[in-house]
């Protein structure tokens, strides 16, 4: 193959009298605590009601107040909604950073900020809006401690004239936020029209960027992943909850906690159907997990890799000792405490083998929001049908942010509760032994305390076919084969790939979970500007199904793409694989925190594949270095 | 002449099972075991009150103490988790199913170090479980290493001196809020079964910390937690009679230096004061005594303290009667006008 010189195609279509249309980014730039999160929030459903396919992510510190923030909302008619690098139009609204976040933006950007920051004197090819914010809200509010608040919502109005954003919509999408608050409502719709006006009043039209009305959106929901996955628990029939807090886990179980009450309270007595503890730790939450599903229930627990290294005993002594359990793993950055409030892939390869000895696990990968919540509901029929953990690998940018989707579907499948012995299946068997392998599959049956049938001792020592406590050379092995067995059958049961073959391509990739989002913009890419052509292959589940392996054969090259340093992914798969398809993995990585975009996926590939690219600007510079500051 | 015999037949207890029905496996720990008379007394106390065996479950965690869940109710489910965890898994275990008689053994390593935090958080939630400390201040099974419960001073078979004070789980699990906190000695037959008899009486956290001599590694001379000492130092507050709900109340004290209490389900314990102003149900006296007492070098048994009507978790979390564990799915996934409402909601 020729190495050939790439022309990077970033500008967007320009529609006649140069307007670009609902395909930009918008960036806000606040700081956390100021309220900000409603007005960003009103102008993201604001598009999305105009029928334009978007996204937000919100890339926040951790830390609860006075620390920059930058939120930033994707516009895009095509339906690309992984974030994208560059910035077309700030709002900046933090002092802190505002000379960084205008020094970095292309020139050509639109700003809109406050005119005290004085920014045209920063540099000058930037179409520049200043909006006098604190005279305005003087006008709006008289109470001192509510200006703060209410300020951020002038620039909604103000974008709302600019970018040509329906007010009504804006108006609906501020009343959906704070529906509950007919106070809060009036004093932002104030705002709302402040702004606007001031937008009228003040300023020619001088970027190019609009939103137009579409019909991408039409019936769709907005949802964050953690509410996703907490809806998908609560179909599942979740009956025991444990949860330590953790970012950015932790509204996961909040969620659930709310929907629960709301749906999940027995009209006829007002008791619950279920319980919720918050345990002194994650350990403890996994342990009530795994004593509420050894005794029956339907037991998770939510945390991200910090707490998924405290619950290793007990993942494997619910491997070992065979109880189910649904573990939620909103993954964040880095190693120990890393970065807590940014996002990566980083816990695939611990997890896989968290624990102790010859441990495996289960683990489901969604993608979207609908998949959050359809693998909650599979993931609780997968662990008791294979009596083990399992594990739900999501992400803080799946989890904490507001995705578009298609409503979810009501589950069709009745719950599976597994191979639970009764009267007739004992009859059958004869004798029970819990950990015997009847059936050939490696799937033992289990009695649950209470049920009165035989009763068994669970333990993680050592035990025979029969629970009884051995450390028999054979009996050991035999257990542990039987356990591999099991694991290797629930391969077929692990929720489909989903596999796009082009039948030109001699280019494989191969993607799990956020990073999909950029896959599927980055394939456009390619082909638009290499004429690459890929087929694509998304993992949902571990242990692999047989497909990998042939999806890889078909291909010469296959680029296995992930958020995080070392590969994971391709390292699992390569334990599965055949010397001569491990010799076609290639790895694109990205690490840095923030979700991983289209341009480095496709610039990587270009590279790899021996093009040369003209590389668009590190991705660093979208974060400006106060971005570091923050707390545990 | 002949003599007319009518068949022997073994004793039942109500619920018609034979006390051979309450047996485990054979254990396998040391002869002479402490901790072997406590599953004998586990075993004549569960007779007693005719518990169902399938409703009970047996959890442990890690050490000698753990491994003893084995030697009684063989009918009974169990389940021996991680080192210190026990309160854990039995904590997800009631709440799976509400129905079920958890009794817990764990050990003074088990519960003093590596599982203190989950017995801290245990004892705050008042959960419905009979928790058991085997305590013989020594790590048996790594061979005699001190726990948190040897006492200042004590000497390890080896020599070593103990230079760090003990953690009074009494004083601890009182403090933190368990509702039944007794101390007993496993060779004191009497008032052990006595004590557990009230145990699964007891609606709550029934926190048991029984002296139970380590044979092989800490029932030596200079050791605090030998037959020797303990048999010389013990303090009893009151001999205990634990008349359960379903027995005819046949007891009779001496007016004057007898307290009853009443059970939550009605039991009554009659508590015969050998220290005549005693009262179980102060916390601030239940304290006091515990300090005194360890100031002396002697260990105060019997019911140190008891608060026989208090919300268990399962109250405090308003769960339905039923076992969570067995609801229908029909009561546990909502119908699909919720889905759909909550779909509605996110437009």
């Amino acid at each position: 193959m020729a190495p050939a010189e790439v022309a990077v195609q970033e500008a967007p279509v320009v529609h006649g009298t140069g307007r670009v249309v609902n395909d930009f980014s918008i960036q806000v730039a606040t700081v956390n605590g100021s309220g900000s999160q409603t007005a960003n929030l009103v102008l993201l459903r604001s598009i999305f009601r105009m029928g334009v396919p978007v996204s937000g992510k919100n890339l926040f510190p951790s830390n609860i107040a006075g620390l920059p923030t930058w939120f930033t909302i994707r516009a895009n008619k095509d339906g690309y909604i992984a974030r994208k690098k560059e910035i077309d139009f700030l709002v900046a609204m933090n002092p802190e950073t505002a000379r960084e976040d205008a020094l970095s933006l292309e020139s050509g950007a639109a700003v809109v900020y406050d005119e005290g920051l004085a920014l045209d004197a920063v540099r000058d090819d930037l179409v520049f809006y200043p909006v006098p914010f604190d005279k305005l809200i003087a006008g709006v509010c008289t109470d001192v401690k509510l200006r703060r608040l209410v300020r951020n919502m002038i620039y909604d109005g103000v974008l709302a004239k600019l970018l040509e954003i329906d007010l009504q919509q804006m108006e609906y999408a501020l009343q959906k936020q704070l529906g509950s608050k007919p106070k809060a409502v009036a004093l932002n719709q104030q705002a709302l029209e402040v702004g606007f006006a001031y937008a009228d009043q003040h300023f020619e039209k001088r970027d190019p960027y609009v939103i137009a009305p579409m019909n991408e959106t039409a019936g769709k929901i907005l949802i964050e992943g953690n509410a996703a996955a907490a809806i998908g628990a609560m179909m599942a029939g979740v009956t025991v909850v444990a949860w330590y807090p953790i970012t950015p886990s932790s509204s996961l179980c909040e969620t659930l906690i709310d929907y629960l009450q709301k749906h999940r309270i027995d009209e006829r007595t007002g008791k619950a159907t279920f319980a919720v503890v918050q345990a002194e730790d994650e350990i403890a939450a996994l342990g009530m997990a795994v004593g509420a599903g050894w005794a029956g229930a339907r037991a998770m627990t939510s945390t991200s890799g910090p707490g998924v290294s405290l619950m290793g005993e007990f993942a494997g002594l619910g491997y070992y000792g065979e109880v189910p359990a649904v573990i939620f793993d909103v993954q964040r950055v880095g190693p120990s405490t890393g970065l807590p409030t940014r996002t990566a892939q980083g816990d695939v390869l611990s997890t896989a083998f968290l624990s102790h000895g010859d441990t495996r696990h289960l683990m489901l990968f969604p993608s979207s929001v609908g998949e959050c919540y359809s693998m909650a509901v599979e993931a609780f029929d997968l662990a008791e049908r294979f009596q083990t953990p399992v594990f739900v690998m999501t992400d803080l940018d799946l989890g904490m942010n507001t995705w578009m989707s298609d409503p979810f579907p009501y589950p069709e499948k009745p719950l599976d509760r597994g191979k639970v012995l009764d009267e007739e299946t004992l009859e059958r068997i004869g004798r029970f032994g819990r950990y015997r392998d009847v059936d050939g599959d490696g799937v033992p049956y289990r009695s649950v305390p209470g049920d009165k049938m035989p009763a068994y001792f669970c333990r993680g020592s050592g035990h025979n076919e029969w629970a009884q406590y051995s450390e028999r050379p054979d009996d050991y092995q035999n257990n542990v084969d039987r356990l591999a067995r099991k694991f290797e059958n629930a391969r077929n049961w692990m929720p489909a790939p989903v596999v796009e073959i082009n039948r030109q391509a001699s280019i494989g990739i191969i993607a799990y979970g956020t990073t999909h989002w950029a896959v599927v913009e980055s394939r456009d890419q390619l082909k638009a500007e290499a004429e690459l052509e890929t087929s694509y292959y998304r993992v949902c589940g571990y242990p692999f199904r047989p497909a990998l392996a042939s999806f890889i054969e078909r291909h010469e090259r296959v680029y296995v793409i992930e958020q995080n340093r070392d590969g994971q992914m391709l390292s699992l798969m390569k334990l599965d694989l055949e010397p001569d398809l491990v010799r076609r993995l290639r790895s694109v990585l990205h690490y840095s925190g923030l979700p991983i975009d289209a341009r480095s996926i496709t610039d990587s590939v270009l590279i790899q594949e021996g093009y040369r690219v003209q590389k668009t600007g590190a991705d660093t510079s979208r974060v400006p270095r106060q971005a570091g500051v923050g707390g545990e | 002449m002949a003599v007319a015999t009518s068949p022997v037949r073994k004793k039942v207890n109500r619920i018609g099972l034979e006390s051979r029905e309450y047996r485990g496996s054979k254990t396998t720990l040391c002869a002479g075991c402490g901790h072997n008379a406590i599953s004998e007394r586990i075993i004549g106390a569960c007779f007693e009150m005719g518990i169902e065996p399938e409703r009970v479950v047996k959890l442990s965690g890690i050490g000698c103490s753990s491994k003893s869940p084995a030697y009684f109710l063989g009918s009974a489910h169990g389940f021996n988790a991680v080192h210190g965890r026990m309160p854990s898994v039995g904590t997800g275990a009631m709440l799976a199913n509400r129905n079920l008689v958890a009794i817990g053994v764990s050990g003074d390593g088990d519960t003093g170090a590596i599982g203190i935090g989950q017995f801290v958080h245990l004892m705050r939630r008042n959960l419905p479980i009979i928790y058991i400390i085997e305590d013989n201040g020594c790590y048996g099974l790594t061979k005699g290493q001190f726990s948190p419960t040897a006492d200042l001073g004590s000497k390890a078979k080896t020599g070593v001196v103990n230079d760090l004070p003990p953690i009074d789980t009494c004083a601890l699990a009182i403090e933190l809020g368990a509702s039944f906190v007794a101390r007993s000695f496993s060779g004191d037959k009497k008032q052990l079964t006595a004590i557990l008899k009230a145990a699964l009486s007891h609606r709550g956290t029934a926190m048991l910390d029984v002296l139970s001599p380590c044979v092989t590694f800490n029932d030596h001379e200079g050791s605090t937690k030998s037959y020797a000492y303990a048999k010389a130092h013990d303090d009893p507050l009151e001999e205990i009679d634990f008349v359960p709900f379903f027995e005819d109340i046949s007891i009779d004290y001496e007016p004057g230096t007898t307290q009853e209490v009443v059970m939550h389900d009605g039991s009554k314990l009659y508590l015969k004061k050998l220290d005549a102003d005693y009262d179980p149900l102060n916390k601030v006296q239940a304290m006091r005594v515990l300090q005194e007492t360890r100031s002396r070098g002697e260990f105060a048994t019997g019911l140190i303290y008891v608060e026989p009507v208090k919300p268990d978790f399962l109250d405090v979390l308003n769960v339905v009667d039923e076992p969570l564990a067995t609801l229908p799915q029909e009561r546990v996934r909502p119908p699909k006008t919720v889905l759909d409402d909550i779909m509605e909601s996110l437009r």
